[in-house]
């Protein structure tokens, strides 16, 4: 379960691991994890695609940094970074597959006063949304880019994952 | 004649989509679509039948939980495993805490606005607020400086344009009908539910490992231990954590969400004629006793007649694909789950198009029937089944609410109905959770930590062929899923979700879904606002509940209201 104490900082994925480049976010989260041991404050979360049901882990967060497909009209694997306001703005514009749940979680985190200090979307253009647990080689090819982003944000926010040895 | 289509049309993905024909403000015909294929089921093909739930979990964002117990449901009965007496404990409470949790969210959060006009609390009183509060229930937060606070901060919401989910509403129809005190109150729960299911999603924490994806189950049984000496197992401190998440959690059901809708309903009696659908109900059963009797029984109730509960045998369920978007070897005739198949063959016209060509096939969704009928499933088909077999809660609560409403049962086939009795449920069931604590606790005192038959575990011991399949009565109603296990492999894998049997399109003896049935009759006021045609959809929960929303934000018009003149 959660800890009591929450941590500072959650990194969101969101998507569908069975809809190959929908589950980028966990995808992404999936590689941290494993090649790197996360600083305490660091929570990663695999959100799926629940939306207002994450509100619970919201709860003492500083920063939130939310991994996720995004349709962009553009190339398959083109990365969009969205900060502060413009993530919510974004969001209800319905563009992401999970943009009922994520804007609703946000904006029931603004009700009720727990709204993160810091908002960072990572968005990525999908290829392919078929029934598949592989990505597609474009958005495959961005998941260790978009790793040393999500270091590079940590860093920013004073969190420093360390590489594990494996 | 207009005919109006509700639309998410930005989506990746498509959800639900709606066409109604409207005529002298009444709708006469409609149809239900999804214009979004997934067919997840071939990802199991060839996989272990005992990783099956793992998968299934993530068929749909909504209900997580219910696809990993009809999985391991499907493949224990394929493999003839009865699983240990405190694995049935814990699935119960699982499952029940998954009732519980997601009604209070949906009334609120998914239907109340429905009901519930938020810029006429703007205009409430909090005096005369807290004094309705308090006429109907002894929850302490009713004064009126806190209705003032309530007030306060929704206007101030409204005043910066950060609406949010706010923004998405027809506020000032003519179809709502509450008072501002009322309308304030409600909007005051909608806030508390938010805090309320923060909260109360610790339990599912406390039963299931890693949340928001259950990790703590097995085929034969579970893996969240038992032991009241070791800090790592569920032990005597959890339950007196589960016994207190309970008690609060019910306090809110039965002094917020239960008064709510006795108050809110009876300003909206003619909905208790409106919104009827198939009038056909089907529940599997389900929360099995220590001695294998369904506390929630199974039946099938036709053309409502409550006195006449039809027994339910998986055999005589069927697919057909008509009007959807698939293509079996003979499109007229419907197939078993174990023979089913997804093979899409989309005909629908090429985006972006007006509407859908309704004569045709029109939909992702296939056509589940029940002895060749469509079924309503979910928490009225519970309610309405446990009253006609005479279920004692069931009875009893169902009873007392149509007495304080002063309707009689024929008011439950309807719009109103269906909401009325995902309340009902919601008392039963958490009442329900207290006591299986409790058995929990018991079992433990005795010594009995079992939770796992691994007699079954070996694929060796399995018989070279075998077909199972699961059945599960979460919140949305009817689940089941089929596996047929070949060399120890998931050989073909069907699951017929609660959704399908409500928003199933037309079969091949042109008989409407639930959802379309529903819809016939309704009225309309304006066209340009189909808040009507929301509330009775939103009334069955659709699993993509998200799909019917109106979202509009300052003006950028995100869902497509159509509406054709004809």
């Amino acid at each position: 379960m959660a800890d009591e104490s929450a941590p500072r900082t959650l990194l969101l994925g969101v998507g569908n691991l069975l809809l190959s480049d929908e589950g980028v976010g966990l995808r992404v989260l999936e590689r941290l994890v494993t090649t790197y041991d996360l600083p305490e404050e660091v929570q990663a979360l695999d959100g799926g695609t629940l939306g207002l049901d994450l509100l619970y882990y919201l709860e003492g967060v500083e920063n939130l940094l939310i991994i996720d497909a995004v349709e962009m009209g553009k190339q398959p694997g083109a990365i969009l970074r969205l900060e502060g306001d413009e993530v919510p703005a974004f969001l209800t514009l319905k563009i992401s597959p999970h943009q009922i749940g994520i804007p609703d979680m946000l904006f029931a985190a603004k009700l009720r006063d727990i709204y993160p200090r810091n908002v960072v979307l990572w968005g990525v253009q999908p290829g392919s949304l078929e029934p598949s647990l592989e990505l597609s080689p474009p958005i495959q090819a961005q998941i260790d880019p978009l790793v040393a982003e999500v270091i590079g944000q940590l860093e920013q926010w004073g969190s420093t994952p360390s590489p594990r040895n494996v | 004649m207009a005919r109006i289509v509700i639309d998410p049309i930005t989506r990746i993905e498509g959800h639900l989509r709606i066409e109604v024909e409207v005529e002298d403000g009444i709708v006469t015909n409609a149809w239900s679509s999804s214009t979004m294929w997934r067919g997840i089921e071939t990802i199991l093909k060839g996989r272990d039948p005992r990783e099956a739930w793992a998968f299934t979990q993530r068929f749909c964002g909504v209900c997580t939980t219910v696809h990993a117990l009809a999985s391991v449901r499907a493949v224990e009965n394929a493999l003839g495993i009865e699983v240990p007496n405190n694995a049935r404990i814990l699935r119960n409470l699982i499952a029940g805490s998954q009732h519980v949790h997601d009604h209070v969210i949906h009334f609120y959060h998914l239907h109340a606005l429905d009901w519930v006009d938020i810029v006429s609390a703007l205009d409430a009183d909090s005096i005369a607020t807290s004094d309705l509060a308090q006429s109907i229930s002894d929850w302490p937060k009713s004064s009126s400086d806190y209705f003032q606070g309530v007030q306060d901060r929704i206007r101030a919401f409204v005043d910066s344009g950060q609406l949010g989910p706010f923004a998405n509403a027809y506020w000032g129809h003519s179809a709502y009908k509450l008072p501002a005190e009322a309308n304030l109150m409600a909007v005051a729960h909608y806030l508390e539910a938010l805090d309320w299911q923060r909260e109360y999603a610790r339990i599912h924490a406390l039963l299931g490992g890693k949340n928001p994806h259950l990790q703590t189950f097995l085929v034969g049984g579970m893996s969240t231990p038992i032991d009241p000496n070791s800090q790592h197992a569920l032990n005597a401190d959890s339950i007196a954590l589960l016994q207190g998440l309970q008690a609060q959690a019910n306090q809110f059901v039965q002094q917020v969400y239960l008064p709510d809708v006795l108050a809110v309903a009876p300003f909206y009696l003619d909905w208790a004629g409106i919104g009827e659908g198939v009038g056909n109900y089907l529940c599997y059963g389900d929360f099995p006793d220590a001695d294998g009797s369904l506390w929630f029984p199974a039946g099938a109730i036709m053309n409502q007649d409550l006195a006449n509960l039809i027994p339910v045998d998986h055999e005589e369920i069927a697919e057909y694909v008509t009007h959807s978007w698939y293509s079996y070897d003979d499109d007229s005739l419907p197939k078993h789950p174990y023979v089913g198949e997804t093979n899409p063959n989309y005909t629908g016209p090429q985006p972006p198009y007006d509407y859908l060509e309704t004569d045709g096939k029109y939909s992702w969704v296939k056509a589940p029937r029940f002895r060749d009928e469509p079924m309503e499933v979910g928490p009225l088909a519970h309610m309405l089944v446990g009253y006609a077999s005479g279920q004692e809660e069931i009875q009893s609560t169902v009873g007392s609410v149509l007495d304080t409403l002063g309707v009689g049962p024929e008011a439950l086939f309807s719009t109103l109905g269906r909401t009325a009795a995902r309340c009902i449920e919601t008392v039963i069931i958490g009442n329900k959770m207290s006591e299986w604590i409790g058995e929990l606790a018991g079992a433990m005192a005795e010594g009995d930590y079992a939770i796992h038959e691994n007699s079954m575990w070996d694929p060796e011991n399995w018989p070279a062929e075998t077909m199972g399949y699961g059945f599960h009565e979460p919140p949305r109603g009817a689940l089941g899923h089929w596996v047929h296990i070949k060399d120890k492999k998931i050989e073909n894998y069907q699951a017929v979700v609660p959704s399908t049997w409500n928003a199933s399109p037309r079969d091949a003896n042109g008989k409407m879904g639930p959802y379309e049935a529903a819809l016939i009759g309704t009225p309309i006021a304006n066209p340009e606002m189909p808040l009507e045609v929301l509330r009775t959809i939103h009334s069955f929960d659709p699993c993509l509940a998200c799909a019917v929303h109106v979202l509009d934000a300052e003006g950028r018009e995100v869902t497509q209201i159509n509406v054709y003149p004809g």
